[in-house]
């Protein structure tokens, strides 16, 4: 009996990475979204990283979507 | 077209039905946190969801060759009787378990159903033994771990980013990449499941000599096949998505989209890289896993515990049925008749038994009366709550709909009602509650 161990690993850290990445990003992006300037107005550079943020997520979702229809 | 025996035709619908119950099982993995957390109101959720299942059916023509994943020998004599039997395994334990609100995966049912007819009809030597234990005790026992642990240090990241953020402002960013998780989670999931159903109906009609061996899955099979899973996913598995969304822990929204976006990358990167890990395994784990993840976060483990006894029997309980079908469904004719009846009426009966104590669409995020009134409070920390969960769990399973001191109740009238395993595992809920 062969236990695939490499692949097991390979799950276990693809996982790990992504999900902690994608979650990292996007909250960064959420933080960055609803942040407001001394005055109360939202700032410009927030809004900036944030859409920057959702951009990436954006992409590995698409990436997400390819790898369901390869 | 015209070649299709009875037989088959009987196997035909049979794999539909399977499809179908494995729809509405599964529909808690990619919607329950959404539901509970309130990103989609229920119907919507199930809506969505059903027709990216459907969407996903249609995404990838890469058929399930062997559908049993190389567990059974294909080739030694498997006929249209076995798969018949194993599917009917298959679906009663589904039901069952839908019965008990009980999360369990339905590519283990399959697989427990095919082996148990194969075994009934062939023998124990046409199943690889190696291919069960790398196919589905590590799988089973990896999943939760990895997409577990995933969730649990992306709680824990998102918390620690957001804490100075306006919890107001941020709630709906999270509910918008949860529902952007649990799409991805429900598109994979059509492409995977609907699948089986196809490997099992284009084997069938193969066998049948409808087919030239190794052809791809007419259009007829790919079609029906995802509406079935569709039309499941939509009807909803309430009982089961009260469980996952609000049985194990209570999930705010950072808590869900941590969640379910590890679970989609967990179901990702394991069909990717070819080890593929039971959706369901995974969607429960990232769920625990995001519970363990927050500051106060009060993981149930009573009832995790029930749904990881629920995994270990899965495959046994399935194997069972089908192998008693496989061995009544090979007396002939009149066999065959007497498994589908007994299958309708078994599937009736647990139709019947669960509209005593109904959960829809309406009702599904509700706790319990019984536990919310005397926990009663508001908090924010969700301590006193378990009593609630497991009397809704209780409830799911037994008859009476006791309206205070339910648990009480059930465990002493419960020996009837639900003759097997569940009983075995009720014991360990009720010492919970005291």
């Amino acid at each position: 009996m062969s236990i695939d161990w490499a692949s097991l690993g390979q799950v276990f850290g693809i996982s790990l990475v992504a999900t902690v990445g994608l979650v990292g990003v996007f909250t960064l992006g959420i933080v960055g979204h609803s942040a407001r300037g001394a005055n109360g107005t939202p700032s410009a550079l927030g809004r900036l990283g944030a859409f920057t943020c959702y951009a990436l997520c954006l992409a590995a979702v698409a990436y997400g979507i390819y790898i369901i229809a390869a | 077209m015209e070649h299709i025996t009875l037989l088959i035709g009987i196997v035909i619908v049979t794999a539909l039905v399977f499809d179908f119950t494995n729809g509405f099982h599964d529909t808690a993995n990619a919607m329950a946190t959404t539901i509970s957390t309130g990103a989609l109101t229920p119907k919507v959720a199930v809506g969505m969801s059903a027709a990216l299942n459907l969407v996903g059916a249609f995404l990838s023509i890469e058929v399930a060759k062997t559908i049993s994943s190389g567990i059974i020998d294909e080739g030694s004599g498997i006929r249209p009787e076995v798969i018949f039997a194993g599917l009917v395994g298959a679906i009663i334990w589904n039901l069952l378990t839908w019965l008990a609100g009980l999360p369990s995966s339905s590519s283990h049912a399959l697989m427990g159903g095919l082996i148990g007819a194969t075994v009934a009809s062939v023998g124990m030597g046409a199943v690889n033994g190696d291919v069960v234990v790398m196919k589905v005790l590590i799988p089973a026992l990896a999943a939760p771990l990895v997409a577990g642990l995933a969730s649990l240090f992306a709680t824990r990241l998102t918390y620690r980013v957001a804490r100075k953020a306006d919890e107001e402002r941020t709630a709906k960013g999270y509910r918008t990449g949860q529902i952007t998780s649990a799409a991805l989670v429900s598109l994979a999931h059509g492409t995977n499941d609907a699948q089986k159903t196809m490997g099992v109906i284009t084997l069938a009609l193969v066998t049948g000599g409808a087919l030239a061996p190794g052809s791809d899955p007419p259009v007829w099979v790919i079609g029906s096949a995802g509406l079935a899973i569709a039309l499941g996913t939509y009807l909803g598995g309430w009982r089961i998505i009260r469980t996952m969304g609000k049985g194990i822990t209570d999930i705010q929204p950072p808590q869900g989209f941590a969640a379910q976006t590890s679970a989609a990358a967990t179901i990702l990167a394991s069909s990717h890289i070819g080890f593929s890990l039971s959706t369901t395994h995974v969607c429960s784990g990232a769920v625990m896993g995001s519970g363990v993840g927050r500051k106060g976060g009060v993981v149930r483990w009573g009832t995790a515990g029930r749904m990881v006894v629920g995994w270990a029997l899965t495959l046994p309980a399935a194997g069972l049925v089908a192998a008693c079908s496989a061995l009544l469904a090979q007396q002939g004719d009149w066999g065959v008749a007497a498994v589908a009846i007994l299958t309708v009426a078994i599937c009736g009966a647990i139709w019947l038994r669960s509209r005593r104590e109904p959960v829809d669409h309406t009702n599904v995020n509700d706790v319990e009366p019984a536990g919310a009134v005397p926990s009663g409070s508001t908090a924010p920390e969700p301590g006193p709550e378990p009593a609630g969960v497991v009397t809704t769990a209780m409830q799911a399973v037994a008859p009476p709909p006791a309206p205070s001191g339910a648990a009480l109740g059930a465990s002493s009238d419960d020996s009837s009602s639900n003759q097997d395993s569940h009983a075995a595992n009720r014991p360990a809920s009720a010492t919970s509650i005291s």
